[in-house]
């Protein structure tokens, strides 16, 4: 870690004008400290040297860390904790794949720390990147080169990745608010305003170094799921090396509206583990949808999910895991006792 | 539960008292390495190599060097004067003690920063920069560049290894063959308690505070590294965060932190990072094995062939030769046995938790397994056919073996008989389900050691010994032999250990501790006890001797003013049956040659049978482990409480071994990849179950006088071979190398 200032502010208004006008995202000598359980890491390991940090604790949690639910559907305040929000009975009840991706994310200690808007922007488990020993790394350095592409890559992506970068999106929550198509509430320099969350993760491409759609200073302000007929038979399977406090390997979030007959009436699918970035599986989707859900059926919307797979030499197991994690959370999502 | 903690202790074994130590710890209270407050320190931070293999072209400093309270920066340019101390001499270890400009392996220390503060230390550790030539490097088996030699030629330790008999032809004309290789991984200890060093110097007597299993062969490694005459150097390390071998032997960082305390005439101290641990002390190297196993369609074992290949770093020839235990297991019948080391650009292993068995073991009881289920053997038969009182090499006897005995009390715990040896047939819903089960082995070894007891008047009791707490309960089993011997509570025994200026004890190592220490505090007991003898007319000695078991205090008071003395003090040297006469003098400058296992007049060795039930995801292949039963018999037990904790942890760790632990190692590069707690994965309490141990008694006089066989590396053996057994028999699926990921069940 290297020497910072460190600014407390206590509104959203001032947050943003301490931020100033400065570069986006992780290479800005800004940046907002909430839970502070990747910044800081990230800061240890003299990744991340930001010059100044803004402590956004302050802010006002009865409108910033709340959660509302009504018959609208679910708002999430971005500073309520992961441990709030999975502990929540009428998450538990009625968003259980919500409550569940939190639930099985990192450690109690470490749940109780973090908020949600951090959450979202976990930055990548990749060991290249965290380590600053290696010179190849174009999210850490760009034009530097990307080390896993002929490393140990076991964790990382299979889907939606480039040349340039390889690495996994490592948070669970992030797939079900994809999912759900959830809306992400902004507040920034030039006021408010809200983004589909599937438009707020940048696949790496060319530029794996700019990761979010998030203008300089921007704050992450909440988070909206619409009430929808597949929220109460939703689950969060994750499948990892061992049995907690460890990221996924392959993870499958599923909400499944189901008519007769075990017939598909709607179904969302998105994948964790596997990606550059919180993945919705719409093509599974498709091939699932006004079908009869059984395995033959999943098995053969689980190959769409992975068509266009790109494996490299430690995580070809990812794309077979994959398929299995999707199979496995398709049928014990239509086995849900409502 | 507290009854599970505490057994009821059976024949020849002792009170399952409390750590003495216990409220220490859990408070915080017991003073570690790092902990001990020093007047005015300066703090350290180490810069290490970013490539394994090459030249540092160009070292900038300068940027650090302007950070504000940087005191000094130590590069190969200011550490001449540091005296080379060679592997194998006084226990150095890791490949290059040079800071520069060659570099050997990855996380080579290049430099360390001095600063007022740890906080500007680090900053500035973080702007020194390397310049480097890099070379190709050579990381592990199935690279280009490894250079390999039958170990026997180059290794210090392991001259022979064993034969007898003509295994090819026995092996030729076998009913049953199995013929298999093996694999097993990288492993590194990661105790919680991080290496550290702290050095002070007084004029020139320098005092070191550093976490190690050996305070004698610090004291005497650092004098010569640092070129000064031993007495003058004090070694410290009263309690031991975690070791498991990891602290056992002289690293190059200790004399870099000494040197710069007499440079800066200040105390210097320097907790290593977590990843730079891994690069800068020792390991558990990788392995392969080739056995071949040959047997009699009656289960009768007839041949066994072992080759080794073990990665070691390119100057020192590091191999732990497992088949010395391995080969006396079984009634063999004609043996031969191999080990070769495979040189890389890696730092030099070393010893972790069972070094030799953890390896050969779990692939010896891996082959066992295949054998059974070619043959159409129960597993548990099989060894039964197998069982020796005789080491098959020499046809020694063994001093004691329990192990059938251990088999039979872990299959009816954990009901074995349910068993249905065809793999793939049990399954409960979406999981199968499997039974394996392996043998646990590990040699006894003893050591010489010194001790000195004062009693007091009062009963009050001193014990000193350089031992080690490591968290072996040695604080605790040591007072509980005093307070036994000088019949006094234990709450009157004091115990002093980890200090340099103690009489010595060997390194904790090779799990000798009780053995060793306790032998010698036995002895100096004893001593006491015939001074106070001697104090009475011959015709009362036989009581007094006695007094011990007798009425104590006021039997021991009348012995004192009869004595007309205060306390009495005695210091007593033991050097086990087969040592050297100069052994104790040896120890003293910082060498420990022990005796025991496969060496002596007799096999000693302790064993154990352990018996794994799997369960594996139909789908997506997840192993979990609902429930493991181990028993185990090692001669006197000293404290069933500890001894049962031992063997709890040695299950859960060899689980750990079977299905987590790997250090991952980037092979176009030559570094490891996951260098932290977070990445190198160890199970959480959700991953462990039922852990069951069961104490089975056993009692031997000729292993040592204190009658007690080291345990603390005998719970980790076999338990890797167990569950890879057990993920058979579910599944169907023989998985030949660690650990065992979900990636390898995938595939049927």
């Amino acid at each position: 870690m290297r020497p910072f200032t460190y600014e407390r502010v206590d509104s959203a208004t001032a947050a943003i004008a301490a931020f100033g006008a400065g570069a986006v995202g992780a290479a800005s000598e800004r940046q907002y400290l909430a839970g502070g359980t990747t910044l800081i890491d990230l800061m240890k390991l003299d990744v991340m040297r930001p010059q100044t940090v803004i402590d956004i604790n302050a802010l006002d949690r009865t409108a910033l860390g709340r959660v509302e639910t009504n018959d609208q559907g679910l708002r999430l305040g971005a500073l309520a904790h992961m441990s709030e929000v999975a502990d929540h009975p009428v998450i538990k009840r009625d968003y259980p794949m919500i409550a569940q991706s939190l639930e099985l994310a990192a450690s109690p200690q470490i749940r109780n720390m973090a908020t949600l808007g951090g959450n979202v922007l976990q930055r990548t488990r990749c060991p290249y990147f965290r380590d600053v020993s290696y010179a190849e790394c174009n999210k850490r350095i760009p034009g530097s080169g990307c080390a896993a592409l002929d490393g140990f890559n076991r964790s990382h992506a299979v889907l939606g990745v480039s040349d340039a970068c390889i690495a996994t999106y490592p948070g669970d929550f992030g797939q079900a608010l994809i999912a759900l198509d959830a809306m992400v509430e902004l507040r920034g320099r030039n006021g408010d305003r809200k983004l589909p969350f599937g438009a707020l993760h940048r696949p790496p491409g060319g530029n794996p170094e700019i990761e979010t759609a998030l203008l300089p200073g921007e704050i992450i302000t909440g988070f909206a799921i619409a009430a929808a007929p597949w929220l109460r038979r939703s689950l969060y399977l994750k499948i990892r090396d061992r049995q907690s406090y460890e990221f996924a390997l392959a993870s499958a979030a599923i909400a499944l509206d189901m008519g007769k007959n075990q017939i598909v009436q709607e179904v969302r699918i998105a994948l964790g583990g596997v990606a550059s970035v919180p993945w919705r599986a719409r093509s599974a989707e498709r091939a699932l949808q006004g079908r009869r859900l059984n395995e033959q059926t999943a098995r053969a919307a689980a190959d769409t999910a992975f068509a266009d797979a790109n494996p490299h030499e430690h995580n070809l197991f990812k794309v077979g895991l994959g398929k299995r994690t999707l199979v496995r959370a398709l049928l014990q999502a239509a086995t849900m006792e409502l | 539960m507290a009854a599970d903690a505490a057994p009821e202790p059976k024949a020849n074994m002792g009170q399952p008292v409390p750590r003495l130590d216990a409220r220490l710890k859990v408070t915080g209270e017991a003073r570690y390495a790092a902990d001990f407050p020093v007047g005015n320190p300066a703090y350290a931070f180490l810069v290490t190599s970013a490539i394994a293999k090459g030249r540092i072209i160009r070292l900038d400093t300068e940027s650090a060097r302007a950070v504000p309270g940087v005191l000094d920066i130590l590069t190969q340019d200011n550490t001449a004067e540091l005296k080379e101390v060679k592997f194998g001499s006084g226990g150095a270890s890791t490949s290059i003690q040079k800071l520069g400009p060659e570099i050997a392996h990855d996380g080579q220390i290049i430099a360390m920063v001095v600063a007022d503060t740890f906080e500007a230390a680090r900053e500035a550790a973080y702007k020194v920069k390397a310049t480097y030539a890099e070379d190709k490097p050579s990381a592990t088996f199935g690279d280009e560049g490894l250079k390999e030699e039958d170990a026997t030629k180059v290794s210090e330790r392991h001259k022979h290894v064993p034969k007898v008999g003509d295994a090819d032809a026995a092996l030729a004309s076998a009913d049953v063959l199995v013929d298999a290789e093996y694999g097993t991984p990288t492993q590194h200890h990661n105790p919680i308690e991080l290496f550290a060093t702290t050095c002070v110097w007084n004029g020139g007597q320098l005092t070191i505070y550093e976490p190690t299993q050996f305070v004698y062969g610090l004291k005497n490694s650092l004098a010569k590294k640092m070129d000064v005459a031993p007495e003058n150097v004090r070694a410290i390390s009263p309690y031991v965060g975690g070791a498991f071998g990891s602290k056992g032997q002289f690293t190059p960082r200790t004399g870099l932190v000494a040197l710069a305390a007499k440079k800066l005439n200040r105390p210097v101290k320097l907790v290593v990072t977590r990843d730079q641990g891994f690069t800068t002390a020792t390991y558990r190297a990788e392995t392969r094995h080739h056995i071949r196993l040959g047997a009699r369609r009656d289960g009768k074992i007839t041949g066994y062939s072992h080759e080794g290949w073990e990665i070691t770093s390119r100057p020192d020839a590091y191999v732990v030769a497992g088949v010395e235990d391995s080969a006396r297991i079984y009634g063999f019948g004609a043996v031969q046995t191999k080990v070769n080391a495979v040189h890389a650009d890696r730092n030099t292993p070393g010893f972790m938790r069972s070094p030799p068995v953890v390896p050969y073991i779990y692939a010896l009881e891996s082959a066992m397994d295949e054998l059974a289920a070619r043959l159409a053997i129960d597993p548990v038969e099989l060894r039964r056919i197998n069982d020796t009182m005789h080491d098959p090499i020499t046809g020694k006897p063994y001093s004691s073996r329990s192990l059938m005995r251990c088999y039979d009390e872990a299959a009816k715990a954990f009901d074995w008989s349910r068993r249905n040896p065809e793999p793939r047939s049990m399954r409960d819903g979406d999981w199968f389900i499997g039974l394996g089960c392996a043998t646990a082995v590990y040699p006894t070894h003893v050591g010489p050691a010194a001790a000195r007891v004062r009693m007091l008047a009062n009963g009050e009791v001193q014990v000193q010994i350089a031992a080690h707490e490591i968290g072996n309960g040695a604080y605790t089993v040591i007072g509980q032999m005093a307070a036994e011997r000088l019949g006094v509570p234990l709450s009157s025994v004091k115990v002093e250990l980890g200090d340099s200026s103690l009489p010595p004890a060997p390194v904790a190592g090779g799990s000798n501790t009780t053995a060793s220490a306790c032998s010698a505090v036995l002895k100096a007991c004893d001593a006491i006890r015939v001074r106070l003898a001697r104090s009475v007319a011959t015709t009362d000695r036989g009581r007094a001797a006695g007094f011990a078991a007798d009425n104590g205090q006021e039997m021991r008071a009348d012995l004192f003013r009869r004595l007309g003395v205060g306390a009495i003090e005695e210091y007593a040297e033991f050097i086990p049956r087969g040592g050297k006469p100069d052994a104790v003098k040896q120890l003293y400058a910082g060498q420990v040659a022990m005796t025991g296992g496969p060496n002596g007049e007799k096999l000693m060795y302790a064993f154990g049978a352990e018996f794994v039930e799997v369960r594996i995801n139909a789908l997506t292949r997840e192993i979990r482990v609902p429930r493991i039963v181990g028993a185990f018999a090692a001669g006197r037990l000293m404290n069933t409480r500890t001894a049962r904790s031992q063997y709890m942890g040695g299950m859960i760790w060899g689980i750990s071994s079977a299905l987590h632990e790997a250090t991952e190692i980037d092979k176009a590069r030559a570094r490891y990849v996951n260098d932290n707690l977070a990445d190198y994965l160890v199970p959480v309490n959700a991953d462990i179950d039922r852990v069951e141990v069961i104490l089975v008694p056993e009692e031997d006089h000729e292993v040592n006088p204190a009658g007690v066989k080291g345990i603390g590396e005998l719970a980790n053996v076999g338990t890797a071979a167990a569950v890879a057994n057990a993920v058979y028999h579910a599944i169907g699926i023989r998985i030949r190398e660690l650990p065992i990921r979900i990636e390898k069940l995938l595939d049927a």
